[in-house]
């Protein structure tokens, strides 16, 4: 071998060297990318973690999960969380009264009757209810909505559980609407056809043929939208008020978690106090019940993939 | 015997007609109430929103209240989560699609990332808060906004610029594989070209979506009542959903009215926003037949 060949040889091997180290570099930086979520899951869970210990250290875990009278602001404290579980509750038993039979009509409608023309025209309107800021709704329930429930009710008060309630609704409707529908339409044809050869009528092919065939896929959308409902914050806080209160009834002022954390961080609370802690509790708790509602809709739609394959 | 059928036929044929009249009303009602909601919020803003309302600053007199710093604040926001958000979004979905094996690392990412896009914004604020605002000590600056928004659409970039990527045909791939090309060359000059129009897609519909939240921000501490436009990433601001929550709060009608023509503003931006990516995904669909 002459001594220009082993040189081109060799800077042939460095830059296949400095290639492959490139490639490498590359690869671990887009992993790096990647891994930010999971250091996002890490970092919230560790800030909701550590902050709430030290709220906790305070306020015992009973006496927060159960005591009821929510009061971090007047004295004598109380950290009782009752009072926002039952308005969150309150909202979102309202908001799936309406979103969740409208939103599997309306799914219905689009998936079985609707011309191919009706659904281009639908789903358009569809996506444009779905990407309306929440802020929007909230001013649409102040001004649309709680005037009309104070001329039915004249008992309703301005701010009211039940505004957010139907505000929360319609807002979640869009998201019923679209995932039912992907359910209905992932039915195989022939489950259709069979039903209809048989002599089924429409309402008896999509009440017993397509509904429970389609089954595991609305309820995972059903717990899905009742997720978002618990976490929507700005409709809320605007329809509803922010005043903690232990009630059923729908047509008082309420507090949900989420118009807490809002109403507390609005008010230039200091750091280190306990009120200040008690928004990361309620954080906590919020993140918690969200989490379980969504991992519990990822199961139950994962049941729902595993019997068309 | 047939006349017994007979009825029960027309019965079971009556329920279903009542019943597809029924979804067909549940429906419009749908869009019935996207009328009614556009209808208010027109009737109420149309009225106070001029030049004047899109120059000025805010202020308590309604007749001279504007929503310039929001517009600002709204724009400074979007293109620093912008900025933070898309190459991250882009890396992780290049590594998701092109790099990781189906193992344990990548479905965990996976798993990750969808229970991510459940979390409620108000979550995301609280996060920023702890994190951004005061570990950082990024004060309440747009960056600190920005870097909260970053996170909290972060999620959905990254599904959809999978998705991009995913459809680009493996032809593409073999073929410049084939040729010589390292895997970076292939991604960097065949798949990233072929995916940009659904990755941009993508990306304009989440930016949308951050330029609508506003209960993480008031969390980060953006500004309600402010009187000058953001300078640097460092400089506090207001967004124009706040604006508009701040207003719609207030008793008297006058403000409802600007929260109204401040909603009105929002809307075209969002409608602007939405319609570009209705075009890019339009234009992508022709290229690729």
């Amino acid at each position: 071998m002459t001594s220009s060949a082993s040189n081109k040889l060799k800077c042939g091997l460095q830059r296949q060297r400095g290639r492959e180290w490139r490639e490498s570099a590359i690869r671990s930086g887009l992993l790096m990318c990647a891994l930010v979520s999971v250091l996002t899951t890490a970092a919230i869970i560790g800030v909701l973690a550590f902050e709430s210990s030290t709220f906790f250290r305070e306020v015992p875990v009973t006496e927060f999960l159960f005591g009821t009278r929510w009061a971090p602001l007047l004295e004598p404290r109380s950290f009782g969380v009752l009072p926002l579980l039952c308005g969150t509750l309150l909202v979102v038993a309202g908001a799936g009264l309406i979103a969740l039979p409208m939103g599997l009509g309306s799914a219905i409608y689009l998936s079985e009757f609707a011309s191919s023309r009706m659904r281009t025209l639908l789903k358009p309107v569809l996506e444009v209810l779905a990407g309306i800021p929440t802020v929007v709704y909230g001013y649409f329930a102040l001004t649309f909505i709680t005037p009309l429930l104070q001329d039915v009710f004249p008992s309703t008060e301005v701010y009211n559980a039940a505004s957010g309630a139907i505000v929360v609704g319609i807002m979640v409707l869009p998201m019923v609407t679209s995932l039912c529908d992907d359910a209905l339409r992932a039915v195989p044809d022939s489950m259709r056809t069979a039903g209809y050869a048989l002599g089924a009528t429409q309402f008896e092919v999509t009440t017993r043929v397509l509904t429970p065939a389609a089954l595991s896929g609305i309820l995972a959308a059903f717990v899905l939208a009742l997720s978002r409902a618990v976490g929507e914050t700005m409709a809320v806080t605007l329809a509803s008020g922010s005043t903690p209160n232990l009630t059923l009834n729908p047509l008082e002022q309420i507090q949900t978690m989420t118009s807490f954390i809002v109403s507390i961080s609005k008010g230039d609370t200091p750091a280190g106090t306990i009120e200040y802690q008690s928004l990361f509790a309620v954080g906590a708790l919020l993140f918690v019940i969200t989490l379980a509602m969504n991992v519990a809709s990822n199961r139950i739609m994962r049941r729902f993939k595993e019997s068309y394959e | 015997m047939t006349i017994l059928a007979d009825s029960r036929l027309r019965r079971r044929w009556a329920i279903s007609g009542a019943f597809r009249w029924l979804c067909r009303g549940i429906t419009m009602f749908g869009v019935l109430m996207l009328g009614v909601l556009i209808y208010q919020v027109a009737e109420a803003g149309l009225p106070w929103l001029d030049w004047q309302f899109i120059t000025s600053l805010p202020s308590r007199f309604p007749e001279k209240a504007g929503v310039k710093p929001a517009i600002w604040g709204t724009v400074w926001l979007v293109a620093l989560t912008a900025l933070i958000s898309v190459p991250v979004g882009i890396a992780a979905a290049l590594y998701l699609e092109e790099y990781a094996h189906k193992g344990r690392i990548s479905t965990f990412i996976e798993v990750n990332i969808s229970n991510l896009a459940g979390v409620p914004s108000v979550v995301y604020g609280i996060l920023g808060l702890a994190v951004f605002v005061r570990w950082f000590a990024l004060g309440h600056s747009v960056l600190a906004g920005a870097l909260t928004m970053s996170l909290l659409i972060l999620p959905v970039v990254i599904t959809s610029s999978r998705e991009a990527v995913r459809a680009v045909p493996d032809s593409l791939r073999h073929a410049a594989l084939a040729l010589g090309s390292t895997r970076w060359q292939m991604i960097r000059y065949h798949v990233i070209p072929a995916a940009l129009p659904g990755i941009l897609t993508g990306v304009i519909l989440s930016l949308s979506r951050a330029i609508g939240e506003t209960a993480p921000l008031i969390l980060v501490g953006a500004a309600v009542y402010i009187g000058f436009t953001p300078d640097s990433p460092m400089s506090e601001f207001a967004v124009l959903p706040l604006q508009v929550y701040e207003w719609s709060g207030r008793p008297q009608s006058e403000f409802r009215e600007l929260a109204a023509a401040g909603i009105l503003v929002l809307l075209v931006v969002l409608v602007v926003m939405n319609a570009s990516a209705v075009y890019l995904r339009h234009r992508f669909q022709k290229g690729r037949s």
